[in-house]
């Protein structure tokens, strides 16, 4: 039985990594279809913006995936709505956006506690009562726009998805990006390299130093390159700032919180969670109310980069986000997957639909191919996990 | 001399790296109950998952020869056709479906590929009088209890025409009484001529209706032992199947039985399905410091239910009564408080409520004491790590290392990686619920080892157990429970298995 635990390590760690091995695989491909387009700066730059909210809507599904198995399929719906509540507010009435967008968030928290209520305390399946919101909040998004689409929106607004850190130095590099590239390395081998004190300092199992300076080194030449082509194009967008804030926050509070440990623990094994002291209504509650707080500022984000508020925003987004759990290796029945590994998912999506469009095919065929895309990833992961129970 | 219906000739099975069965040989006489013993692990399942057509012919090597056939079994369906059938541990039957419409499932009754309910339900019912239970064949399984749903499933094997039945752990989750009825089942049958293998952990149960005995022990065959011939005694069973003499099934312990610490008092509790059912009724239980005390009881007989119920409410309506800790009124009406009050309740059923199975040793033990190892809400990982570690070597947990997921563990493990959890959440009061269920001999021991050793330590424990010689070998006192009510409390000095089963029967207060 020995060797068949020391066997069970090895496919869990290549699924984590075959992912991004496939992320890095068709970017390459693309680069050589493209003819040199796919990676330019500029480029880049906009597959970030273009896929930040699927990516946010991804982060918030994760938690219901993990928490219960359970999908949120209003998120789409939710996001139009948060568009029309914008426009009415901004557009029509002036309000300051500031305080619209707070009462936007706010709007979210409601939605979320709405659809939370009947989830986690009447025990309505997440799917129906999810589905039923799809449908009441487009009814509502309809209503409220009564078919039109409301413009403009003051530039204040607009600059959520379209500003950028000013600035500096006269290069063709821009040393606002560089230096806060060089912030980012340090700050990360920083943190890893007190880590590793902390464990020898207590005596505990250390990773080999191969794997430590690897794995170090890997991440620094990844964020060293990322940096060098935002500097290349007009900078660091502030979306992505707020992006990978949301992705390091929600990461540490699934992997080294207690609220977080016991989301796993309640989609592994409902039972044995509430046995163990969990309150899973209240966590199954909080993880819907999560989701609409990240719909709301999905909607806020995806407004901005309209320009508009339009009654068909936000269509298939849930289906986008759902998608990239799965292929991030998110379990269907709850109980595992990483925000990593969904972000991973949502920017395969995202590199598919960008790349795909560059070469200027068309949509009929880019949905077939991340059809296919999604299946292959689950059926790959289910193979790995088969696998590994056989041997 | 009978001839033999099966034989099982130099079967090696193998499993990349391990080799689980090693050369294995089983004969079993037509029309005998022949039991298969050894510890978990020792390979009992791989043999009758070979002989059944699970692992198919060409993955093992070796012969079966049944009724005098060469048999190659390339999946289940063709060992049914030949006349195998197994009896799983888990039933295997579909809960929404009626008896009858489980019994044929897989070859209904058909005329011209149009079910025929009426003879379907007219065989259901010759099939359920065969078996002895008196069940409507329209019944849905769901309604049955665990008893009455492993009779409908030796009843699916008869309808098969099954000429060897196979019975896996077939009295783990039933009571004394269900059980006995199940074995004089098993005689009725070996009348009409059936033959059957039972595993079995349950050692008196074996004794009393086997007519040989095959003991496995690390993928081989020890011996087998013939009911007449050979002289069979459970010290001797028990020898073969760990390799050594255990002199004694219930470790020695020094009780220093000190105050009351933990009392409930006058607990009731409404059944949660039937409107004003009183589940449990003014049940008043008192527990030293230092002591273990034993509920006994058949089940449904309401200790699971009364655990439950003080631990968080987790069970019944209407809940009234208190719970007394060293003398001051606590608040058990949800977990969390109750762990803060330092309770525990050990699952009875281990992998459906106790563990994630998905996940690791490590994340298991501290699930409940999240809050040992972390602050702020933030875990501190190494320190986890280091709990973790030392629960694993102190309950002597058998791993590579504590990132094993517990599912990939043996019964006696995973019920020692439960009990880690719990004792890390430093309890003063432990409700262990059924702890031994379906683990061997030798893990069993272990338990109650750790069992004395909280009790040494001065902590409260209340064990539930169906087996009585475990009620009886490791309690300093018992309470019976019968029907939602204490029906005798008894000391270690009155204890016997006759005066438990008086209360058990008499329904009527006995003792104090």
């Amino acid at each position: 039985m020995r060797i068949n635990a020391e066997k069970k390590k090895l496919p869990v760690n290549l699924r984590q990594y075959s992912m991004v091995i496939a992320l890095i695989v068709m970017m390459v491909l693309f680069q050589a279809l493209t003819g040199g387009i796919f990676l330019k700066p500029q480029n880049i730059t906009n597959l970030i913006l273009q896929n930040s909210y699927v990516i946010i809507l991804s982060i918030g599904m994760l938690l219901c995936i993990v928490s219960s198995g359970s999908i949120d399929l209003s998120v789409g719906s939710v996001v139009a709505f948060i568009g029309a509540l914008l426009g009415v507010l901004i557009v029509q009435k002036g309000m300051n956006v500031w305080l619209a967008i707070l009462i936007a968030l706010g709007a979210g928290v409601l939605v979320g506690a709405w659809q939370g209520f009947w989830i986690a305390y009447m025990r309505i399946p997440a799917f129906i009562v999810t589905l039923a919101g799809m449908l009441i909040f487009r009814g509502i998004t309809l209503y409220v726009l009564q078919g039109m689409t409301i413009s403009p929106f003051p530039k204040e607004f607009l600059s959520i998805s379209s500003g950028f850190l000013v600035k500096t130095g006269t290069g063709k590099l821009d040393m606002t990006t560089m230096t806060l590239g060089v912030i980012a390395i340090v700050i990360c081998v920083a943190v890893s390299v007190i880590g590793l004190q902390k464990k020898k300092k207590n005596g505990y199992q250390c990773p080999s130093m191969a794997a430590f300076w690897g794995k170090n080194i890997v991440a620094a030449v990844a964020i060293g390159l990322l940096t060098v082509w935002l500097a290349l194009y007009n900078g660091v967008p502030v979306l992505l700032l707020i992006m990978l804030a949301l992705i390091i926050l929600y990461s540490f509070f699934m992997k080294k919180t207690v609220p977080g440990r016991q989301l796993y623990a309640m989609g592994g094994n409902e039972k044995a969670a509430v046995l163990s002291g969990v309150n899973t209504k209240k966590a199954l509650f909080l993880t819907f109310v999560n989701m609409g707080v990240l719909a709301a500022l999905a909607g806020i984000v995806f407004t901005s980069r309209l320009q508009a508020a339009t009654p068909s925003a936000g269509q298939n987004f849930e289906m986008d986000a759902i998608a990239s759990c799965y292929i991030g290796g998110a379990a269907v029945m709850g109980g595992s997957g990483s925000i990593a590994g969904a972000v991973v998912g949502a920017l395969v999506m995202g590199v598919i639909n960008n790349g795909l469009s560059i070469m200027g095919v068309g949509s009929d065929i880019t949905q077939t191919i991340k059809g296919l895309v999604l299946l292959a990833a689950v059926v790959f992961d289910i193979l790995s996990k088969k696998h590994t129970v056989k041997a | 001399m009978a001839e033999n219906i099966l034989e099982m000739r130099n079967i090696i099975k193998e499993f990349p790296g391990v080799r689980v069965l090693k050369d294995v040989n089983f004969a079993v006489q037509r029309g005998s109950i022949h039991a298969l013993v050894g510890e978990n692990g020792a390979g009992k399942s791989t043999l009758m998952n070979v002989l059944s057509g699970v692992y198919p012919f060409g993955t093992y090597s070796g012969d079966i020869v049944f009724e005098g056939k060469a048999c190659q079994f390339k999946n289940i369906k063709d060992s049914e056709q030949a006349g195998i059938a197994i009896i799983h541990q888990e039933l295997a039957l579909i809960p929404y479906l009626s008896i009858g419409e489980n019994l044929f499932l897989g070859h209904e009754k058909t005329s011209r590929g149009v079910i025929d309910w009426d003879l379907t339900y007219n065989e259901a019912k010759k099939l359920l009088e065969r078996v002895g239970l008196d069940e409507n064949p329209h019944t849905l399984v769901k309604d049955l209890n665990v008893g009455r749903q492993q009779l409908v499933e030796i009843a699916k094997a008869l309808g098969k025409n099954a000429k060897l039945l196979i019975f896996d752990e077939p009295t783990a989750a039933l009571t004394e009484k269900d059980s006995q009825k199940l074995l004089e089942l098993m005689k009725d049958l070996q009348k009409n001529g059936l033959t059957s293998i039972l595993i079995s952990h349950k050692l008196n149960e074996i004794t009393e209706v086997s007519d040989s005995i095959t003991i496995l022990r690390d993928g081989e065959t020890i011996e087998t032992m013939i009911k007449g011939k050979d002289e069979i005694s459970e010290d001797r069973i028990i020898k073969g199947m760990v390799g050594r003499e255990m002199t004694e099934r219930f470790p020695q312990r020094n009780v220093k039985i000190g105050d009351v610490a933990f009392e409930i008092r006058n607990w009731s509790a409404d059944s949660p399905v039937i409107e004003g059912k009183k589940f449990l009724n003014d049940i008043s239980i008192k527990v030293h410091k230092g002591e273990v005390v034993g509920l006994a009881g058949l089940m449904g007989a309401g200790r699971t239910e009364l655990a439950m119920s003080v631990f968080g409410h987790l069970y019944g309506k209407n809940i009234t009564g208190k719970v007394y800790k060293d003398g001051k009124e606590i608040d058990t009406s949800t977990v969390e408080k109750a762990i803060a009050n330092k309770i525990a309740y050990v699952t009875e059923d281990r992998k459906d409520a106790g563990l994630i199975l998905s996940e690791d040793i490590c994340t298991n033990i501290t699930l409940s004491s999240l809050n040992r190892v972390s602050q702020n809400q933030i875990i501190d990982k190494d320190k986890e790590i280091s709990y973790a570690n030392q629960f694993r070597d102190a309950l002597k947990i058998k791993s590579n290392n504590i990132y094993q997921p517990v599912g990939s563990l043996s019964g006696g493990n995973q019920q020692k990686v439960v009990l880690g959890k719990w004792i890390m959440t430093e309890p003063d009061v432990l409700i262990l619920d059924e702890p031994t269920r379906g683990i061997d001999v030798g893990a069993k021991y272990e338990i109650y080892t750790i069992i004395n050793q909280l009790a040494a330590k001065g902590k409260c424990v209340i064990m539930i157990s169906s087996e009585l010689p475990e009620v009886l070998g490791i309690s300093d006192r018992i309470y019976v429970i019968n029907n939602g009510t204490v029906t005798g409390e008894l000391s270690k000095e009155e204890a016997k298995a006759e005066t438990v089963m008086q209360c058990i029967v008499a329904n009527k207060k006995l003792g104090a």
